[in-house]
């Protein structure tokens, strides 16, 4: 019941919203902080009554909904979703600080803003499958909004691109959901879309479990955006309003990551070890591309979109190494690109909203007039880099070694990833920061203010925090990425009574190469 | 010589139609003795519908036949009626300022209403082929003067003479599938042939296959499918708004139940024969409705193609042949009837004398001026492309699950494909409200009535879409 209120908080703000006039700018700004601020601070609450020692659900809630089809609000939060759920109130709370300066249409903004944390808080309790479909779609409408309507120049083309691709992969998730309902009426005789028990029951024969998983897969894939399905996400990011490219950032990418994490892998084990090579070359191939097509961008803004493109590569190839370092470390990735990410975009805000641009070669020298700017600039650089002692590099050195264990090769070429990160980044840095300051428009651009450090700062603490002491975080994992290996290990694969057939398919030889690969990861 | 024996008369079952007979006949009556104040006709009418949505629950234990098995009182057909009701009501509500403002000032109005809707109830109760024949021309003469109310304006005539033309030609190919199949099965009532087929001895006759392609044509054209939908863009766009609302839920509805009776409940023995011919109908529907959308500029020829891709998802619940399917066409057409309804309502209220304020266009900036009216614009669209948590998505889901269940799994993958197409036109219309700047006074006379039925379509949308399920356990009874 907790987390319902905690969830459905934003939404009661908005609505709120919604009755106050539209000249009491102030009040409606101060109204949905509080309300954001509110969430937070109660979300912590979650964390410090978290059991970190289970991998069980935990502040569940499970009450009928659509009885006739078996369908319940059931929502609770686990290890895997627990520090996604914080994270998204935490970032909502900096993103409507952020947002501060937006003076057109400032409630129907901040609206938009409540509306789609409701939609992203839902997306990480609901362990019911069309409720997970139904926050899944929610939240595309206020972010929709917030890109077409306060967006960039070509926000329109951005918007709807943004949404029918969304649209398009979420909607065969969509078929695959059907069939598994009908596939465990028939298997369990109880009709019920509930996650728990679904995963728990679910015997699905291999190749249409190959295409469900290429369903879910899809939908997920879109998101994260894995190469080659990341064409929207340089368009949205540019297009959206600062405060829309972090949450974007932040949070609705890791809906993807989270997805693999909640369905691809628990409902489809033997499948998912028979893509893997697919997953990781499109992975790898991620990381490379990402970072390269960074290297050669000229805005800002596009470079830190496809920055993530490379990121979340890692984080996926960390998922698909089947291995505890690799899974924590995907995890905490997840955590650290929203903070990271999230925290660049907010720069990349703050200089825009003094110069109007965002072009590289406009700026330079900027350390000299900005230099509390420079400063943080400098550590969240570093933390997307990976650098020792902040928590780009805790993320990245687990998910490397998790992935070592499998292949050696792939970690090579994932880590050339972290080579041309440290490229690209330190090189924007020193056009925009160093050099001559040889731009008469940059010459008297005042530094950061009091509400923008306010959004920057937290954000560097939790950069050194997770980077100097990670076990915190580590800890939540644990429990439940233990129980998820436990369940993608082949020597739990369950090709089901009915399916005896499929039994003989999983060869002797795979199983002793997938034990390795497994046992190697469980030291 | 024997006198023919004459079937027994169920007046209880016909209720429904009874009353709505009367009440129509009434509206004529009493238009002679009032004047200009046609407002009394409108209460006589609405009573009318109430009660005939009443009386239709008079029968318990269904399903029950009478008229010698020509006419059956059924779940679907109970829950069909209901529908009808609802959506003629609607119509009649949102009718009230549209005439006003348009001058149509007749009477006859809300009488031809009432009449279709007794057509309608026939069509979606009848088991017999002519009572089926009956049912769908009551329901078109209705509709073909309907389409033609605005005599004075020369579009709204050719929608008239358009419909009327095109529907003529496609009751003959009905009436022509109807004759065969009696000559193959020497029956017309629904129950005997589908006893003949279940024999098996008329299975492949070539009269009986004949029949049932001329059949599917007939009906194609009353659903406008594709490739019989020709008529329904230039119709939808020259009949006036209120009637083409009424046309796209209230008919269609009643046609597509007989449809399913006389497909899925009488022939499914046969269903490769024709469950092919429907596929293909359903999937060219749903790619030319949705494409064809996407090119439109005007609102009403916008949510005409649009229409037109929905029949090809509802066809879906005829070609899985399923109690599912018969439960998921229900729950659709209610859900349909709000969602119609409600953007018609809206193109009423934007809608200026005169067939003004049409074009999609027209809608740009209208989230600033009237925030409610574009957020509820952009429910009743988004809910039609099928986005949780609203009614078009419930209903979509069902359908879907119905056709999986049958394994029709390419059908469904096509059918979401198209999904995702139309959200990019029901976007458009989004993207003009909110996305771009009024490029012109919307001087809206937001009147009441038809705030009214947006209202109750809002509260139908959302509901259905967030707590369906007491409905759907009355559709899935």
């Amino acid at each position: 019941m907790f987390l319902t209120f905690l969830t459905f908080l934003p939404l009661v703000g908005a609505i709120i919203l919604a009755f106050i006039p539209r000249i009491e700018e102030g009040a409606i700004k101060q109204t949905a902080l509080a309300f954001a601020v509110a969430d937070f601070l109660l979300s912590l609450l979650l964390w410090t009554n978290f059991d970190s020692s289970t991998h069980q659900m935990q502040f569940e809630y499970n009450v009928p909904w659509i009885t006739t089809w078996g369908i319940s609000y059931h929502v609770g939060i686990d290890g895997i979703s627990l520090l996604l759920y914080v994270m998204t109130t935490f970032l909502t709370m900096i993103s409507i600080i952020a947002s501060w300066g937006i003076t057109k249409y400032i409630r129907e903004y901040m609206m938009a803003f409540l509306a789609l944390s409701t939609g992203m808080l839902g997306v990480f309790i609901s362990l019911d499958m069309f409720l997970f479909y139904f926050f899944w779609e929610f939240q595309l409408v206020p972010m929709y909004i917030i890109i077409g309507v306060w967006g960039g120049p070509r926000r329109i083309y951005a918007a709807v691109k943004f949404f029918l691709y969304t649209a398009f992969g979420s909607l065969l998730m969509l078929v695959a959901i059907i069939w598994i309902y009908l596939a465990i009426k028939e298997q369990t005789g109880v009709a019920t879309t509930d996650l728990m028990f679904i995963t728990e029951h679910l015997d699905i024969p291999l190749t249409p479990q190959k295409w469900l998983f290429m369903a879910f897969f899809l939908a997920f894939a879109i998101k994260v955006p894995m190469f080659p399905f990341h064409t929207w996400l340089p368009d949205a990011h540019v297009e959206a309003p600062t405060a829309g490219s972090v949450i974007l950032a932040a949070v609705l990418l890791k809906m993807g990551t989270y997805g693999f994490f909640r369905f691809n892998l628990p409902l489809f084990p033997y499948a998912s070890h028979e893509l893997l090579p697919m997953i990781a070359g499109l992975s790898i191939i991620g990381i490379i591309y990402g970072a390269l097509v960074s290297l050669v961008q000229e805005d800002l803004k596009k470079l830190v979109a496809y920055s993530s493109v490379s990121h979340l590569g890692f984080v996926m190839l960390g998922i698909f190494a089947f291995n505890h370092y690799g899974m924590q470390g995907a995890l905490l990735q997840n955590i650290n690109h929203g903070i990271s990410t999230g925290a660049l975009f907010l720069l990349v805000g703050i200089i825009y909203d003094r110069r109007h641009t965002r072009l590289i070669s406009e700026f330079g020298g900027l350390a000299k007039v900005m230099p509390k700017y420079a400063i943080c600039f400098m550590i969240i650089a570093l933390s997307s880099i990976g650098l020792p002692g902040t928590n780009g590099f805790v993320g990245e050195f687990l998910i490397l070694l998790g992935v070592f264990e499998v292949s050696g090769i792939w970690a090579a070429a994932a880590t050339s990833g972290v080579i041309f990160a440290a490229c690209y980044i330190l090189w924007m840095f020193q056009r925009v920061m160093f050099q001559k300051l040889e731009n008469p428009k940059n010459e008297s651009l005042p530094d950061m203010n009091c509400r923008e450090l306010i959004t920057i700062v937290p954000l560097i603490i939790l950069v050194f925090w997770i980077g100097l002491y990670p076990k915190p975080f580590l800890k939540t994992f644990h429990a439940s990425v233990e129980h998820l290996l436990t369940r993608v290990h082949p020597d739990n694969f369950r090709p089901g009574k009915p399916h005896l057939e499929h039994a003989q398919l999983i060869k002797k030889e795979d199983i002793a190469r997938l034990n390795e690969q497994l046992n190697g990861g469980k030291h | 010589m024997e006198p023919i024996p004459a079937p027994s008369i169920d007046l209880v079952s016909l209720a429904p139609v009874l009353v709505l007979t009367v009440f129509g006949i009434m509206v004529l009556v009493t238009d002679l003795f009032i004047g200009k104040n046609k407002s009394a006709l409108v209460f006589i009418s609405l009573t009318g519908l109430l009660m005939a949505a009443i009386s239709s629950l008079a029968k318990y234990d269904l399903p029950v036949y009478s008229f010698n098995g020509a006419y059956i009182v059924d779940h679907l057909s109970v829950f069909f009626t209901f529908i009808f009701c609802i959506s003629s009501a609607l119509a009649i509500l949102v009718s009230i300022d549209f005439n006003q403002r348009e001058g149509i000032k007749v009477g006859e109005y809300y009488s031809l209403i009432l009449f279709c809707t007794v057509g309608m109830v026939l069509l979606a109760s009848s088991t017999d082929m002519i009572m089926i024949f009956l049912g769908i021309e009551i329901v078109s003469i209705c509709l073909y003067v309907l389409a033609g109310i605005r005599r004075n304006d020369p579009k709204s005539n050719e929608a008239a003479l358009k419909y009327f033309l095109l529907g003529a030609f496609a009751t003959g190919f009905l009436l022509y599938g109807m004759a065969l199949i009696y000559g193959a099965t020497g029956s017309t009532k629904l129950t005997i042939i589908a006893e003949m087929i279940r024999e098996g001895s008329v299975r492949s006759e070539p009269l009986m296959l004949m029949g049932v392609v001329l059949l599917i044509i007939g009906f194609g054209f009353k659903v406008a499918s594709v490739p019989f939908h020709m008529w329904a863009p230039d119709v939808y766009q020259g009949a006036p708004t209120p009637v083409t609302a009424f046309m796209a839920v209230g008919p269609k509805a009643a046609t597509l139940a007989a449809f399913f009776r006389v497909f899925a409940e009488t022939m499914p023995e046969i269903s490769p024969s024709w469950g092919i011919l429907l596929y293909i109908l359903s999937v060219l529907s749903m790619f030319i409705g949705n494409l064809g959308a996407i090119m439109q500029t005007n609102i009403k020829r916008l949510l005409a193609f649009s229409s037109v891709a929905h029949v090809g998802y509802l066809l879906i619940a005829i070609i899985a042949k399923n109690s599912l399917g018969s439960a998921s066409l229900m729950f659709y057409m209610l859900a349909y009837a709000f969602m119609i309804f409600g953007a018609f309502g809206i193109v009423i209220l934007i809608g200026r004398k005169g067939d003004e304020n049409l074009e999609i266009e027209n809608y740009s900036g209208l989230a600033y001026k009237h925030p409610i009216l574009a957020l509820s614009m952009t429910i009743f669209l988004l809910s039609l492309g099928g986005l949780p948590p609203l009614a078009g998505f419930v209903a979509k889901f069902y359908i879907f699950s119905a056709a999986l269940k049958e394994g029709f799994v390419v059908l469904v993958v096509l059918a979401v494909l198209n999904s995702a197409i139309s959200f990019y036109y029901y976007l458009k219309v989004v993207v003009y409200m909110y996305m771009k700047e009024p490029i012109k006074e919307f001087n809206i006379t937001l009147s009441p009535m038809t705030l009214f039925v947006v209202a109750i379509a809002l509260f139908g949308t959302l509901h259905l879409g967030i707590f369906p399920g007491p409905i759907i356990a009355l559709a899935q009874y």
